[in-house]
């Protein structure tokens, strides 16, 4: 160190405020990164606040808070073996946990007084992989972006006034976004059943179906009642009749769906989930989900799990709908919260 | 050659690939951590899947440059260095090797407590290391945030340090994790040097 000159007081401040500025500049970076500064951007964040608009329930799902836990299994038969590598398509049986919830915040929400159901899906592979997959009863959605997406829920808000969506506000929205005639269509018509077990559920998206020798086909999926659905019968209807009826099914005897496939052809617009396939396209029973109980949400063994539509065993991948990959994020975050009131012991 | 390793002026090389890999790629893993968990754009899934490997890559290779480090002793900080800035030099040291751990292993931990499985590309299904839970989750998913800045605020101090020793009291410390030992100069390259090819 000799052989330096030393530095004068000057340059040693310089430099020294060189070095400070040089970090605070990649700490600056972390933070914009990380999304700590006020921007446009939609994020997870985003999503979980809007959701929570309607009041915070501390410890349950942001969406389709209210559901209750089933167990079953899932029998495949073959029939999609040779395009996807995925065991849960061999012939023979995997055990499935999942659960069916109501659309909606409100954890303690009537059952019937929601327009969506949802089955949700986590098939439990030998291999230790997992499947997981939440369904609708929509076949298809009212938009193709997520930051459309935003927007239809942030329409479909309560006014603060009233506790209910501005009708206006819902009109408003739909003719903003004529891509959604074919989701009001399916709203227009669709009957509920009288039973959680006579309703036919979507997979929302489209999903990619990968085979041994690399072949890729795009999918979606519908799990179709074996029982004969009646329609919801007029009148007043206790607030978890739906649930307590599918506990008393259950009771008796197993309930079964047929998992059928729909192929995409090569004309499908993949990413677009707003319209459904042409008829003419091949349909393919994959195998029967039998659901044999349920048990309440709360403690029960579908609790814990976030039913991120990403979680997929290899063999199955997601497309490039973009709206998969904001549901995976915003789940994450909706999980993210109600593990932290479960630790904070604020969750019932 | 009976040299004292304590007296060595530089990081071997293993030591400095090492260093300078992991540099790279525990900064990247932060970036994209923090920008993953705040994005819903199509890159995002990939992103999520991709921290996962790397991280347990870079869990792999911390164990690798901990033994690395044990075997191989690193040159001695300056004589005259104050004593704080030792202990500094130090504490932050076990630091970053402590968080070089915990961050790949708590990343780990809490995708066994979220019941979600750690499946390797070839499709191998890592054991749990915790069973599932959604409070043990809530405790390591925000465990897994508070560290990841954590770590991010000792590597900038470590940087700092580092180019304080480099430009302000300008001693063998940056020199030893940039370079090797120098060669000498190169000998005058004459006697090889062709002959200039003829004016055409």
């Amino acid at each position: 160190m000799s052989r330096l000159e030393p530095l004068t007081p000057a340059s040693t401040a310089l430099r020294l405020g060189a070095i400070a500025a040089t970090l605070s500049a990649a700490a600056l970076a972390l933070t914009f990164a990380a999304g700590w500064w006020p921007s446009a951007r939609v994020s997870p964040s985003t999503f979980i606040d809007t959701q929570e608009g309607g009041g915070v329930h501390a410890g349950f799902r942001r969406a389709h808070a209210k559901g209750l836990c089933v167990s079953g299994s899932f029998t495949g038969n073959g029939a999609l073996a040779s395009k996807s590598v995925a065991d849960v398509f061999a012939v023979g049986s995997v055990p499935v946990v999942g659960r069916i919830s109501t659309a909606g915040g409100n954890p303690t929400a009537p059952d019937v007084t929601s327009p969506v159901r949802s089955l949700a899906l986590q098939f439990n592979l030998a291999d230790g992989q997992q499947w997981r997959t939440a369904m609708n009863t929509p076949p298809v959605l009212a938009v193709k972006t997520p930051e459309e997406f935003l927007q239809q829920l942030q329409a479909l808000t309560p006014d603060p006034s009233t506790g209910k969506p501005d009708p206006a506000r819902i009109g408003a929205f739909f003719a903003a976004h004529p891509e959604s005639a074919e989701f009001r269509a399916w709203q227009a018509a669709n009957t509920p059943s009288s039973s959680f077990a006579t309703t036919r559920y979507h997979s929302i998206n489209a999903f990619v179906l990968v085979a041994a020798d690399g072949t890729r086909q795009a999918v979606r999926w519908a799990m179709v009642p074996e029982a004969v659905a009646e329609p919801l019968a007029a009148g007043a209807h206790s607030a978890n009749e739906l649930q307590e009826e599918l506990t008393t099914r259950l009771a008796a005897e197993p309930v079964r769906w047929a998992m059928e496939f729909t192929l995409a052809g090569a004309d499908d617009d993949v990413a677009d989930g707003t319209r459904s396939w042409p008829a003419s396209r091949p349909r393919i029973v994959a195998g029967v989900l039998e659901l044999t109980a349920t048990s309440p949400q709360q403690g029960g063994d579908c609790n814990g799990i976030n039913f991120d539509p990403l979680v997929l065993p290899r063999g199955i991948e997601g497309s490039n709908d973009p709206i998969l990959a904001a549901r995976s994020a915003a789940y994450a975050e909706s999980l993210h919260r109600r593990a932290r009131e479960q630790r904070q012991g604020v969750s019932p | 050659m009976s040299e004292n390793p304590r007296n060595k002026k530089h990081y071997s090389l293993l030591s400095r690939s090492l260093h300078w890999a992991m540099a790279v790629l525990i900064v990247s893993m932060v970036f994209v951590g923090v920008a993953m968990v705040d994005s819903i754009a199509a890159w995002q899934p990939t992103a999520v899947q991709l921290h996962k490997w790397l991280g347990l890559s870079l869990l792999v290779v911390v164990a690798i440059r901990l033994v690395n480090r044990i075997a191989s002793p690193s040159p001695s900080l300056p004589a005259d260095l104050p004593r704080m800035q030792v202990l500094a030099a130090h504490g932050a040291q076990v630091g970053l090797y402590a968080l070089m751990f915990a961050m790949p292993l708590v990343g780990w931990a809490m995708q066994g407590a979220a019941g979600t499985p750690v499946v390797l590309p070839g499709g191998l299904v890592l054991p749990a290391l915790v069973g599932r839970d959604l409070a043990t989750y809530g405790v390591l998913r925000d465990l897994h945030g508070v560290l990841a800045y954590g770590l991010f605020g000792l590597v900038l101090m470590h940087a700092g340090a580092a180019l304080y020793h480099g430009f302000v009291r300008r001693d063998d410390v940056l020199p030893s994790m940039l370079h090797g030992e120098q060669s000498p100069p190169p000998l005058p390259a004459t006697t090889t040097e062709m002959p200039a090819p003829p004016l055409v």
